[in-house]
């Protein structure tokens, strides 16, 4: 019986041949934490009895959801995942280096056929690189870095076949708001997506990041994708390990396949409070916005600001309405630096905070006052994210925050790139 | 293990995430959990720990806990003192991280069961017993891993007593 990457990415770690539904002990490749997260890492990590983490090179903290530390509580965590992190010599990244989800892929700790547990629902970013990575809570992610190895259901897949071509202001962003539209937060729950066809095989790295990322807003356990020559390409530039791709049967079988041309798609909008509140921004434009956002570990990334460059640049941001921007990692605002996009941004009136998760989790850098409506590039439009229940948020791409930013209200970015 | 307590049900049924059980307002900051449960449901129902009683159920319909991979979620439920979460289906982090930390959740249909119900759950029988409405419920029963945790107390109290996993495969 054919196996999907799923599939096939367990009967690897096991030695041997499992499918669907089975339930297997696994050794993983690498775990991670963040400062939300990490320290009920330690506590259990502490409880369990263990004294080392099963292997130092394979584990990251990461401090990047409210970094620096906007008050005191939060201070005494950082200051306990820093003391537990140098304590076990784990690879460890201080405020400011950026968004857990960048760094590991960027510092070229995983590659294709991986297995990763992150204490962090977005770690089915890494998906975009043939790994299977998934998101589990922190005495998970305990037992991880005490034993090396966790319990897993394998999953059933559902394939998403994407044809077609994105046009021009229609964005990977555009593409999975559009998918989790039409399957519901719930319409993946316990499965693997697959993500094929014309459509993501055109896209780089940087913009699959995108479309892995946000399988968690479908209830999904991994989004993944084949590996490519542009896979190959950016894994060998970030990672010296070796790896061996996976790919798909041609008889795998699978819980659904889904179909969709994308070739007439229009930019999309996730209205409040539900990602999965989705439609075409032609029916959102309009709608009064008092802030915008682009960063996050969704869309904070080097082609995210160009995109959004290419519409800012020698505009002007709409008197009274703020943009905030926060570079998914310090190595990414080096290269905004160099590229100008930083400029770019600072002339139109952005404001910079530092490399992290910015104002997407509402602890600090940007929280909405009663009332306002923000644009975000974030993952999460649920009511009190960024730290006002009475504030409404609503996903876009980068160009559409960017063109928001511009009139005061959603726009179609289409209409500055023609 | 027989629960008792009544139903406390929100405006919102399906899709309950975990930005509603605990906000990031709280969870970033604050490590005592007896202090995050104060502010258990706070975004979508204020109020909702003051009127909560010990030994309550949150009922609620699809999906519930979506979203974040926050332990604090089920910490912040267990620690106001809930004794169980009962919904027609759970988001699969929240499931495994409720169940790692020793919080029961009830898997079955929800349709019959109104705020204020006096509920009683029996966890051996697998029946919901909805005592103001005089109906029981079947509950969905729960796979053999989650059994095994439970019966261990948890994932911490497994990890320790067989110092790895060991679980049936």
């Amino acid at each position: 019986m054919g196996q999907t990457i799923i599939e096939k990415i367990f009967s690897r770690h096991t030695g041997k041949t499992v499918y669907a539904n089975d339930l297997v002990v696994s050794k993983i490749d690498f775990c991670l934490g963040q400062d939300g997260t990490s320290g009920i890492v330690i506590d259990s990590f502490n409880k369990m009895g263990a004294e080392k983490v099963f292997d130092h090179k394979k584990m990251a903290v990461i401090i990047d959801h409210s970094s620096p530390s906007p008050n005191e509580g939060v201070s005494r965590i950082h200051k306990k995942i820093r003391d537990f992190s140098l304590g076990q010599k784990i690879h460890f990244y201080d405020v400011g280096q950026g968004v857990c989800h960048q760094i590991v892929p960027e510092r070229g700790y995983v590659v294709p056929g991986d297995l990763v547990v992150g204490a962090d629902s977005h770690t089915c970013t890494y998906g975009a690189l043939n790994a299977a990575a998934t998101g589990m809570g922190s005495t998970d992610v305990a037992a991880c870095a005490a034993t090396g190895h966790n319990w897993f259901k394998i999953p059933e897949s559902i394939k998403f076949i994407c044809q077609g071509k994105l046009p021009l202001g229609v964005y990977s962003k555009d593409l999975i708001l559009y998918l989790i539209g039409q399957v519901g937060a719930a319409g993946a729950t316990y499965m693997s997506c697959e993500y094929a066809g014309p459509a993501i095989d055109a896209l780089s790295v940087e913009a699959r990041f995108t479309i892995a990322n946000m399988a968690i807003e479908m209830g999904a356990k991994f989004g993944i994708m084949n590996c490519d020559r542009k896979t190959l390409d950016w894994v060998k530039q970030h990672s010296s390990r070796k790896f061996k791709p996976v790919a798909a049967d041609s008889d795998a079988v699978y819980n659904k396949v889904l179909e969709f041309n994308v070739s007439q798609l229009a930019p999309q909008i996730a209205k409040p409070h539900r990602v999965d509140n989705v439609c075409s921004v032609t029916e959102a434009a309009g709608i009064p916005i008092a802030q915008g956002y682009i960063g996050t570990c969704t869309n904070g990334r080097l082609e995210d600001f160009s995109a959004a460059c290419k519409i800012l640049k020698g505009k002007k941001i709409k008197k009274g309405v703020r943009l905030i921007v926060a570079p998914a990692s310090n190595w990414i605002l080096k290269d905004a630096m160099k590229k100008g996009y930083i400029s770019i941004l600072l002339d139109a009136g952005a404001t910079l905070v530092t490399p992290g998760c910015g104002p997407c989790v509402g602890t600090h850098n940007g929280v909405p006052a009663d009332g306002e409506n923000v644009i975000s590039t974030a993952n999460r439009n649920f009511k009190g994210r960024m730290g006002n229940i009475n504030a409404f948020i609503y996903l876009g791409s980068p160009a559409t925050v960017a063109a928001s930013v511009i009139t005061g209200k959603i726009t179609d970015p289409r209409k500055y790139l023609k | 293990m027989l629960l008792t307590g009544k139903a406390r049900k929100f405006s919102q049924e399906d899709d309950i995430n975990t930005d509603y059980i605990i906000s990031g307002r709280y969870k970033f900051k604050i490590q005592d959990p007896n202090e995050l449960a104060t502010h258990v449901m706070e975004d979508l129902d204020p109020g909702f720990f003051q009127r909560r009683q010990d030994g309550d159920f949150i009922v609620a319909g699809r999906n519930f806990g979506c979203g974040s991979s926050r332990e604090q979620a089920p910490q912040a439920i267990k620690y106001a003192k809930i004794s169980a979460v009962i919904a027609k289906s759970f988001a699969r982090i929240f499931y495994r991280n409720a169940f790692n930390i020793g919080l029961p959740l009830v898997e079955c249909d929800t349709d019959k069961i109104k705020e204020g119900d006096e509920l009683s759950v029996d966890l051996s029988t697998g029946i919901v017993t909805n005592k103001t409405q005089n109906l029981n419920i079947t509950i969905k029963p729960l796979p053999p891993v989650m059994l095994t945790l439970l019966a261990d107390g948890g994932l911490v109290e497994h990890i320790k007593k067989h110092h790895g996993f060991a679980l049936k495969q």
